[in-house]
């Protein structure tokens, strides 16, 4: 009898599809260097100048604006998640915490473009906002939030909110809570407590939290397109754009390669720089 | 003991801070919930005359139908599929030591840090390349990289938890390595399976921008129909797709926690 039953079957699927994945990796490697042929979906010969493209103004702004929006919606979610996962995990009674984990969870399951289009109906010119703004006789002309970054931001931070108050919470709830009733007990008041002992301990939850993030709004694509309205690009709308208007797939697949090596060292850089702090936090 | 001033101020401004930030939340699903209603065309606030007519619409959009029968197609199919190879793997990965093993699980689990529109590109290019017809299944394969990570998680999860003396029992009174697996180690993997698959076909119900990158006019799926609706026409028929998209997974989501407890499938206890 061998020792490993079933280890060639149960790993043939999976295989199949890391050859897949593996495959197209290589697809966008191999067309990132190859030249482009207007009017054909076949490439030319070896290059370079893709990359050499890259350089000019309109990329070198998308990715600025990718950095800032994938900045700031990292930012405000957290602002926002931690309140929301704390009330999730420590409210008194157990309707409301029901309450709140189905609410902030409900927009997870609901997908990109039905959460986009709300927000547009929002935000529109004639939108709620604007009108209610209007109509209070705060304003006198629309605000535009429309095809803005401040626009975008608002609404991608509204995407990013569920995943991030899941991981929060999940952080939260393995806090031990004798720790806090220690200080309690020892004199410390609320706000010590939170501030000495739940917000240091649930820094490695912030730091995941923070990672999966950056990773969700830098793979935003109908936020920034639909809310964006071309006037905002980032890597993505410039890569279904690149790819779709002009099916210049070399372009296309050369900037997700720099995207791809982007986001890795950014998540690289942060890793390393949150094992330092948990490292400091563990001496000090 | 008796509550401070300081600790009632504290207590308030909790309070008001979660009804703004819940009031965040909830707040485009109630907008699209009023703009549904709106007779009128184009966007205002607050309706001046009411109707349905916007539901009719979307009822009777062909693309609509079309796309929702796609993806449920998909999510059916790419859900079964990714649970099989998932499982498969997630059952290696927990039991055996072999070559390539951390190679291999890297790979599978990329599609994580990968952003989807990258995923999209690739598969494009390389069937491309490949001069392979733009079908159905083009699509299928694509939504299942992209979930098959999340199973393979849970089904491992549930592999670690997993009770391996009833396994041990059945063997040392002589079943074959078949049997085990079929009558003991299956059915107690089935919530795990089961939590997985369920995960697995949402997620790739709502995929959305690696599908736009691979789909044709006849393999559209919901959400790419969806969005292609917003770009023709500027009427408020999507508002009542979106109304009607909320109340189904709120509902979907009410039954689940009523069974499985979400707190306990999301790990937040």
């Amino acid at each position: 009898m061998s020792k490993r039953p079933f280890l060639g079957w149960f790993s043939l699927p999976s295989v199949l599809i890391a050859f897949a994945i593996t495959a197209s990796f290589i697809a966008i490697v191999q067309y990132s260097f190859r030249a482009y042929v207007p009017g054909s979906l076949d490439p030319g010969g070896f290059t370079f100048d893709n990359f050499t493209t890259l350089w000019k103004m309109v990329y070198g702004q998308a990715f600025l604006n990718t950095v800032l929006l994938c900045f700031w919606t990292a930012i405000f979610t957290l602002l926002i998640g931690y309140p929301l996962a704390y009330a999730m995990v420590r409210a008194q009674s157990v309707k409301l915490r029901s309450a709140i984990l189905l609410i902030s969870l409900t927009p997870l399951f609901l997908g990109e473009i039905v959460r986009t289009y709300s927000w547009i109906i929002v935000l529109g010119n004639r939108g709620f906002v604007n009108a209610a703004l209007m109509q209070m006789g705060l304003i006198d002309a629309p605000i535009n939030f429309m095809f803005t970054m401040t626009g975008v931001v608002i609404a991608l931070v509204h995407f990013t909110l569920p995943i991030v108050v899941v991981m929060l919470a999940a952080a939260l709830s393995h806090i031990d809570l004798n720790l806090e009733r220690a200080a309690t007990s020892l004199g410390a008041g609320r706000v010590r407590v939170f501030a000495s002992i739940t917000l240091p301990l649930s820094i490695p939850g912030i730091a995941a939290a923070t990672s999966t993030a950056f990773a969700w709004t830098f793979s935003a694509f109908a936020t920034p397109q639909m809310i964006g309205g071309g006037k905002v690009q980032t890597i993505s709308t410039l890569v279904y754009q690149v790819g779709f208007a002009s099916f210049n797939f070399p372009l296309a697949a050369s900037l997700s390669l720099v995207g791809l090596l982007f986001t890795i060292a950014v998540l690289a850089i942060f890793n390393t720089g949150i094992r330092r702090l948990e490292k400091f936090g563990a001496h000090s | 003991m008796k509550k401070s001033f300081f600790d009632h101020l504290l207590d308030w401004s909790g309070r008001i801070l979660l009804t703004m930030i819940l009031g965040f939340v909830l707040l485009p699903f109630l907008v699209v919930f009023i703009a549904s209603f709106n007779d009128s065309a184009i966007l205002s606030f607050p309706p001046k005359n009411w109707s349905l007519r916007w539901y009719t619409n979307a009822i009777e959009y062909r693309d609509f139908g079309k796309g929702l029968v796609n993806s449920l197609k998909i999510a059916a199919i790419g859900a079964t599929c990714a649970m099989i190879a998932g499982s498969g793997f997630a059952y290696v990965l927990n039991r055996y030591e072999f070559s390539l093993k951390s190679v291999l699980n890297s790979i599978l689990m990329s599609p994580l840090i990968i952003p989807n529109f990258t995923i999209g590109l690739g598969l494009l290019i390389l069937s491309t390349a490949a001069s392979l017809p733009r079908t159905i299944w083009l699509v299928i394969g694509v939504h299942v990289i992209i979930v098959l990570p999340f199973v393979i998680r849970s089904v491992y999860v549930s592999l670690q938890n997993f009770e391996r003396r009833y396994e041990q029992a059945a063997e040392s009174l002589g079943a074959s390595p078949l049997r085990v697996l079929l009558t003991i180690t299956l059915p107690l993997l089935v919530p795990g399976l089961i939590s997985g698959a369920l995960f697995a076909a949402i997620l790739s119900f709502n995929e959305f921008t690696a599908s736009l990158f691979v789909v044709n006019q006849s393999t559209q799926t919901f959400p790419v129909a969806m969005y292609n609706y917003v770009r023709e026409y500027a009427d408020p028929t999507l508002a009542a797709v979106s109304v009607i998209y909320v109340i189904a997974v709120a509902a979907l989501l009410l039954v689940v926690h009523k069974f499985f407890r979400l707190e306990k499938v999301l790990n937040v206890e």
